[in-house]
């Protein structure tokens, strides 16, 4: 895979695919990320999308936010929908049905879309090996339908469906490990991305995109109404999130673990990594931890990051 | 139109399908097992690998992705094939609907097969009636020549620029499916001259140019968005007048195919058998109208005025050919191979007595369900239904409207 060089200047100039004007809320981090992933097109694309916040707020009939081919169909099929959108490709090209150039594929989805009802469609596309970018932006719950955990939601946080109640605070489970099962999947690429660093999620699109096969690029996308923190702090959150080592950033490509540089920083200097606390404390979706009956939460949080990030430094030969 | 010479095959239900699928030009087939359906992708499977077919056979990992693999690649361009049965066609539900709605024309065979539970492989129409209003055309074989004659149109109904509904040709499980029988087929070129290739109507993208209606890279549409009050209905509007529009176009193409094959069901979408001066007629979808047939004609052999209707085409309803072909039959009785749990009769009975309702004179019709699960339905049981017709029609009373045929009570 060639290294695909590109100024700030080159981004800001190349076209917006995905519209302003859409009606996603007030600092909605994915919105963001969805730019920043088309920034990445290098040349005709079809992007399908799951049932969720940012489609049903970027394709109100009739209006579009997307200046490329689009379609949704439901919420647990995205990557059903883009193995058809690539086999269609590919044969009718065949056929000369269409013209001779590469179209890329890109399916967008939240965590509800992947993490749960989606799994059984991307771990069959992933294991067909349809040439496709599916990209995860991880709001860390159902927010389309109002705040509910999934799959992906932290362990401790508060949604609607796992209440900071009197007896369990927040949710008890721990947050799958979306990546590394797509990893285990053996495709070609796997990635983990931020959009503070918005440099290294470009870079990390375009691979996805030229990557032969399945690729796979899981965005964290902190959401101002889910999480509970004011909309201009949404950037910063996406920061912390890779300094607390919350989500780290790395990439696997053809199955080899690489830290990317953010998290590189920390791994060569631990004094850099920042204690979960400040990450949480900004989101009122573990207000409740900030207790003297729950604080131990807090500790279980750190100590799952901990344990994650050790495994992680393992799996990129370092540590 | 001149005949064209055809060649004989001996061939079960399924591989009929597979064989019509692999003569239509078809671009992707995305499908996954089922029982009774197995040996249409077990037989396409083998023209893929042998290279026999220029198609993309994605072996999906369920029902619900092999329907969204077919609708994404519909949209796109592609002609696309799907099929199953029973469980399959129900964890397809969902996107049924979807597809109908995104107006994508994939066409699917379903070999007609119980619902769980209990699990049951064998055939009734369970599984097709219970997607009746999923906004698919849904036309009944009666034997594999008809199938295999069927799927072959259905991709001409299909993508005609005036329907663009996706269409379900449903063939008995076992009965036809797994049944050997003599299949008439048309040489490849002939059936690839009658498909043709794709046409797309064209339409106002949101950069205001008229484009066609596929995802194109140049020319970049939305599809499937969310449409609330303000136009979801409009749309649900449309696919209604499509459904209507689909009934002349089901005809037209099954007549065109008739000038080249020689063969005709009906009218395409009714089959009336013996039904011009018939008093008692009885009214099925699919295999058992072969049965029926055979009584009728012994029926008759005696001097006893009985007739069959069957309904090839049911969604969309053909309303006014029901309505005459059965204006001047005195009793009907219409069979159905599903049930409507606490309804009034099953589904074909409550259509059927609905558009007869209209009438004049309306005959008396009742009910008779039966063939559940694959229950054998013997020519014993098709003449205990016209005995129960004649007396109906003797006492100009109907006593029992619904009654369940071959079942112990």
């Amino acid at each position: 895979m060639s290294e695909w060089k590109f100024t700030a200047k080159e981004i800001a100039e190349k076209p917006e695919l995905f519209a302003s004007g859409h009606r996603a809320c007030a600092g909605c981090v994915p919105a963001t990320v969805h730019r920043l992933v088309l920034k990445a097109a290098r040349g005709p694309i079809i992007a399908s999308h799951a049932t969720g916040c940012i489609e049903v707020s970027s394709t109100i009939y009739p209006y579009t936010a997307w200046r490329i081919p689009w379609i949704h169909t439901a919420f647990e099929n995205v990557a059903a929908n883009a193995s058809g959108i690539e086999t269609a490709l590919k044969v009718l090209r065949r056929k000369g049905k269409i013209k001779n150039e590469h179209v890329d594929v890109v399916a967008f989805a939240g965590d509800g879309g992947t993490y749960d009802i989606g799994i059984q469609a991307l771990s069959g596309a992933a294991e067909r090996g349809h040439d496709f970018l599916y990209v995860l932006y991880d709001n860390e719950a159902y927010m389309n339908t109002g705040i509910q955990r999934s799959g992906g939601t932290p362990h401790g946080a508060w949604t609607t469906t796992s209440p900071a109640g009197k007896v369990i605070p927040g949710k008890p489970q721990f947050k799958k490990p979306i990546a590394e099962i797509m990893v285990a999947h053996e495709i070609p690429y796997v990635a983990t991305a931020s959009p503070f660093y918005w440099k290294d999620l470009i870079a990390k699109a375009r691979k996805g995109l030229e990557a032969e096969g399945p690729a796979f690029l899981h965005v964290i996308a902190p959401c101002p109404r889910g999480w509970r923190f004011p909309t201009e702090k949404g950037i910063e959150l996406s920061r912390l999130a890779v300094e607390t080592c919350v989500f780290p950033l790395w990439e696997a490509v053809d199955g080899e673990y690489r830290l990317s540089a953010p998290s590189k920083v920390i791994a060569l200097k631990p004094e850099r990594k920042k204690p979960v606390k400040e990450y949480l404390k900004i989101q009122g979706r573990f207000r409740h931890l900030f207790t003297p009956e729950h604080e131990h939460v807090i500790s279980e949080i750190q100590e799952i990051v901990d344990k994650r990030w050790k495994r992680l430094l393992k799996k990129c030969g370092i540590a | 139109m001149t005949l064209v010479k055809q060649k004989v095959l001996a061939m079960n239900g399924d591989e009929a399908v597979a064989y019509a699928v692999k003569q239509s030009d078809v671009d992707v087939v995305a499908a996954y097992p089922i029982t009774p359906q197995t040996i249409i992708v077990e037989r396409f499977s083998e023209y893929v690998h042998n290279g026999e077919v220029d198609t993309e056979f994605v072996c999906v990992e369920s029902e619900h992705s092999a329907l969204t693999a077919c609708l994404a690649a519909s949209a796109v361009g592609a002609r696309a094939f799907t099929a199953t049965a029973s469980a399959g066609l129900a964890l397809m539900h969902e996107i049924l609907f979807v597809t109908s709605g995104c107006r994508a024309p994939v066409v699917m065979a379903v070999v007609n097969r119980a619902l769980s539970a209990p699990i049951n492989i064998h055939c009734d129409h369970s599984d097709a009636m219970a997607e009746r209003d999923s906004g698919w055309i849904q036309i009944y074989a009666e034997n594999s020549q008809e199938a295999y004659d069927s799927v072959i149109q259905a991709f001409r109904i299909a993508e005609h620029t005036d329907v663009l509904l996706p269409v379900m040709i449903g063939l008995d499980g076992f009965f036809l499916s797994h049944t050997l029988e003599n299949v008439k087929v048309l040489p490849d070129e002939t059936v690839r001259n009658f498909v043709g290739t794709r046409k797309f109507p064209l339409v106002k993208s949101h950069e205001g140019k008229l484009v066609p209606f596929r995802l194109d890279p140049e020319n970049p549409i939305t599809i499937g968005p969310l449409a609330l009050f303000d136009y979801y209905f409009e749309i649900k509007r449309q696919q209604e007048e499509a459904m209507r529009k689909a009934l002349p176009i089901i005809k037209q193409v099954h007549d065109e195919y008739a000038g080249i094959s020689g063969r005709r069901y009906g009218n395409g979408l009714i089959d009336a058998y013996r039904l011009e001066d018939a008093e008692i007629a009885a009214v099925c979808l699919g295999s058992t109208a072969g049965t029926v047939k055979t009584v009728v004609d012994e029926l008759r052999s005696k001097g006893i005025k009985a007739g069959l209707l069957r309904l090839r085409t049911f969604r969309p309803l053909p309303t006014e050919e029901i309505k005459n072909a059965l204006a001047n039959v005195k009793a009907v009785g219409v069979m159905d191979r599903a049930c409507s749990f606490g309804g009034f009769g099953g589904p074909v009975f409550h259509e059927v007595r609905h558009v007869l309702y209209d009438l004049q004179t309306r005959p008396h019709v009742s009910n008779y369900i039966y063939g559940l699960g694959g229950r054998d339905t013997s020519p014993m049981m098709i003449h205990q239904i016209y005995q129960d017709l004649q007396q109906i029609v003797e006492t100009n009373r109907v006593e029992k409207p619904v009654q369940f045929i071959g079942v112990r009570e």
